[in-house]
């Protein structure tokens, strides 16, 4: 397949920080050569799935054009975003993908109302000239969210509940028609009751409009929900990637393994296999920093090669998994 | 016999700015019992009166926060206090940490960011009990960390230098410091990865069994209440809607917010369509008349809008508030 089918194409993107001193310090390698893409005529619900430091955060301030990669590419509808530069671009980029935070009391200004986001939004993407024209165009996006004009307006944020207001952020995403909308633990804020209302926006809004999501989370319950595919991230590498039921169901990657086996699941029946004693103490070395597999740590299946290289990328039942357990199994992805 | 009784507690926030008084019932007519040896989880979304009802409970009332009406009494062994009577220097002497301690959200804030962890340990220990023997007190502070699984070394770092979970495990070691009767938990492991939370709940788990003491766990996340709690309550705006048995709760639900709460509940392994409650968690300092869930419940009659209804014993250890599961409707 070409790159032109492709809406958004991450190649082999690497991302080093300095860390410490001007002269000294280290580098950090945040995002490890990792690659994914989403194709233009399918829509499809893509999840970046890992605990904290594992590169999720920065591999999207990377796809919205705030961070350029040190190796590798990232290409939206085939053209390499450091090639995005002058201004009429760079909106024109922004337009097509928008993204919602996971905090929405911090995204919107608490002294003010956050209609004025909507029509802020309005006037810089689609041109509305005055509030006239951009209150259909605003009306419009608050339904697609369940929401109206008349339940939003003149109200600052903290008259808004939670899941309102997190409502109110996928609205104005939605303002420029954008084909990807990237979606960073936009669900970890908000109440049970109303989580799976914003859950089943993104559903519909695949369905119904034929937009993207890439939607980074921690949860794997919510991912397992909603997603078509998905890719397990530790310390900047994506060790495990493919169709979510087959990852989540049938885990291969031992980290993997160990996270879906961790996320406490919502049935007292299988509450014993969640006791099952972890030994924590050897969490704490740091990872990022070690040679080979960033999991030999903690792996009960390491072998000596885990600590020498970086393990290759293998194709096996339906997925891609980063490890050498399953080397004899498989062909490594060239 | 119980450890703790709460009886018809009503706690509110009562503010009066500029000649405008508002009044916030986060905790309106709450009963329950904690039992001696057991894990008792408290769920609810936010601002559904949880925090109050932890504060009221462990005693850190401050204004505007006031109780208004209602009892918390506690029997430790032969020693009985009534939280409504006792003074603050008998409190600060013989309860806190004691009897009844405390683990938060973010233990950052009761690590003390300056100083090393053993020189926490010491302002504890050295308040509420005294040092007369430093010797003894590192030799059996470093006997009561490495009991719980932590290296001794972390004694000698700053909580910068520690991991989220590690000082989440160590708040857990310092609150458990004199093997106190109640440990109360307020949302301990919200902030930390699954691998990690996980540990964690563990590591307070094999504490409450090995001591027998009790543990009152609060946390917006059920699937950590259906791993953890032995028994659980569902607080809706400021009441509690239902308590059972967590088995109960999770399989055989009768409130329809515990029913709802319980069925969209997203597990790996089911792809099965989800639906959302409609409406939002209501304002506690004008909520809504009779049953405060009904403008949301899908199954409200006339009289959910008129009359509060009462908790009902529906079978051992079983209780819910709702007008008709005492009807037979539901």
């Amino acid at each position: 397949m070409s790159a032109k089918n492709k809406l958004l194409d991450v190649q082999h993107v690497t991302v080093e920080f300095h860390v410490g001193g001007l002269l000294g310090g280290t580098r950090l390698v945040a995002v490890n050569d990792v690659s994914f893409s989403i194709d233009s005529d399918r829509p499809e619900i893509y999840t970046l799935a890992g605990e904290s430091g594992s590169g999720k955060t920065t591999l999207a301030r990377m796809m919205l054009h705030d961070l350029d990669p040190t190796r590798g590419k990232v290409l939206f509808e085939g053209r390499d975003l450091t090639t995005v530069k002058k201004r009429g671009e760079v909106m024109d980029f922004m337009k097509k993908v928008q993204p919602v935070f996971q905090n929405p009391f911090e995204t919107f200004s608490p002294l003010r109302r956050v209609e004025e986001y909507l029509y802020d939004t309005a006037r810089s993407f689609i041109g509305a000239r005055n509030r006239r024209e951009a209150a259909p165009i605003v009306e419009n996006a608050l339904n697609q969210v369940g929401l109206s004009l008349d339940e939003v307006s003149r109200r600052y944020p903290h008259e808004l509940s939670g899941g309102q207001i997190q409502r109110v952020a996928v609205a104005r995403a939605l303002i420029p028609q954008p084909r990807l909308i990237l979606a960073d633990e936009p669900v970890s804020m908000v109440d049970a009751s109303l989580r799976m209302a914003i859950v089943n926006l993104f559903r519909k809004l695949r369905d119904e409009q034929q937009v993207s999501v890439l939607y980074i989370t921690h949860d794997l319950a919510t991912a397992y929900y909603i997603s078509d595919r998905i890719a397990i991230m530790l310390r900047g590498y994506v060790v495990e990637s493919g169709p979510v039921e087959a990852v989540l169901d049938r885990p291969l990657h031992p980290y993997t393994q160990l996270l879906k086996e961790s996320v406490p699941q919502p049935r007292p029946t299988d509450r014993n296999a969640w006791a099952q004693h972890i030994d924590l103490g050897t969490l704490e070395i740091k990872e990022f920093g070690r040679i080979g597999c960033k999991f030999a740590g903690r792996c009960p299946h390491v072998m000596d090669i885990c600590r020498q290289a970086d393990p290759p990328d293998v194709e096996v039942d339906g997925r891609t998994v980063k490890c050498y357990l399953y080397l004899e199994d498989a062909k490594p992805v060239a | 016999m119980a450890l703790l009784e709460v009886q018809d507690l009503r706690a509110y926030y009562r503010t009066e700015i500029y000649g405008i008084s508002r009044t916030v019932r986060a905790v309106d007519g709450i009963s329950f019992e904690l039992q001696k040896n057991e894990i008792y989880g408290i769920a609810g979304e936010s601002s559904c009166g949880k925090t109050t009802l932890i504060k009221v409970v462990s005693g850190t009332i401050k204004r505007p926060l006031r109780v208004e009406t209602g009892q918390v009494r506690y029997q430790f062994g032969d020693y009985a206090v009534d939280m409504q009577r006792i003074n603050p220097d008998e409190l600060r002497a013989n309860v806190r940490w004691k009897e009844i301690s405390y683990v938060m959200q973010g233990s950052m804030s009761v690590l003390n960011p300056v100083r090393r962890i053993i020189r926490t340990f010491e302002d504890i220990v050295g308040t509420h009990q005294g040092i007369p023997d430093r010797k003894s007190f590192l030799d059996e502070t470093r006997a009561h960390v490495r009991i719980l699984g932590l290296p001794t070394e972390v004694l000698d770092l700053y909580p910068h230098q520690l991991s989220g979970g590690m000082r989440q495990r160590v708040a857990i070691a310092l609150a458990t410091v004199f093997h106190p009767s109640l440990i109360i938990a307020d949302e301990p492991t919200t902030a930390l990865d699954v691998v990690v939370q996980r540990g964690v709940l563990q590591m307070l788990k094999e504490i409450q069994a090995e001591s027998g003491n009790t543990v009152l766990l609060v946390t917006h996340d059920l699937a950590v209440h259906a791993n953890v709690a032995d028994r659980v309550g569902i607080m809706y705006a400021g009441r509690l809607a239902e308590e059972a048995p967590t088995e109960i709760i999770f399989n055989a639900p009768r409130h329809p917010y515990t029913q709802h709460l319980i069925g969209s509940l997203p597990m790996i392994g089911d792809r099965s369509s989800r639906a959302s409650l409609s409406g939002t968690p209501p304002n506690l300092a004008n909520p809504p008349s009779g049953c405060r869930f009904h403008p949301r419940c899908p199954y409200a009659v006339e009289r959910c809008q008129r009359e509060v209804p009462e908790m009902i014993i529906l079978a051992d250890r079983h209780r819910v508030a709702c007008h008709l599961v005492e009807e037979g409707i539901l």
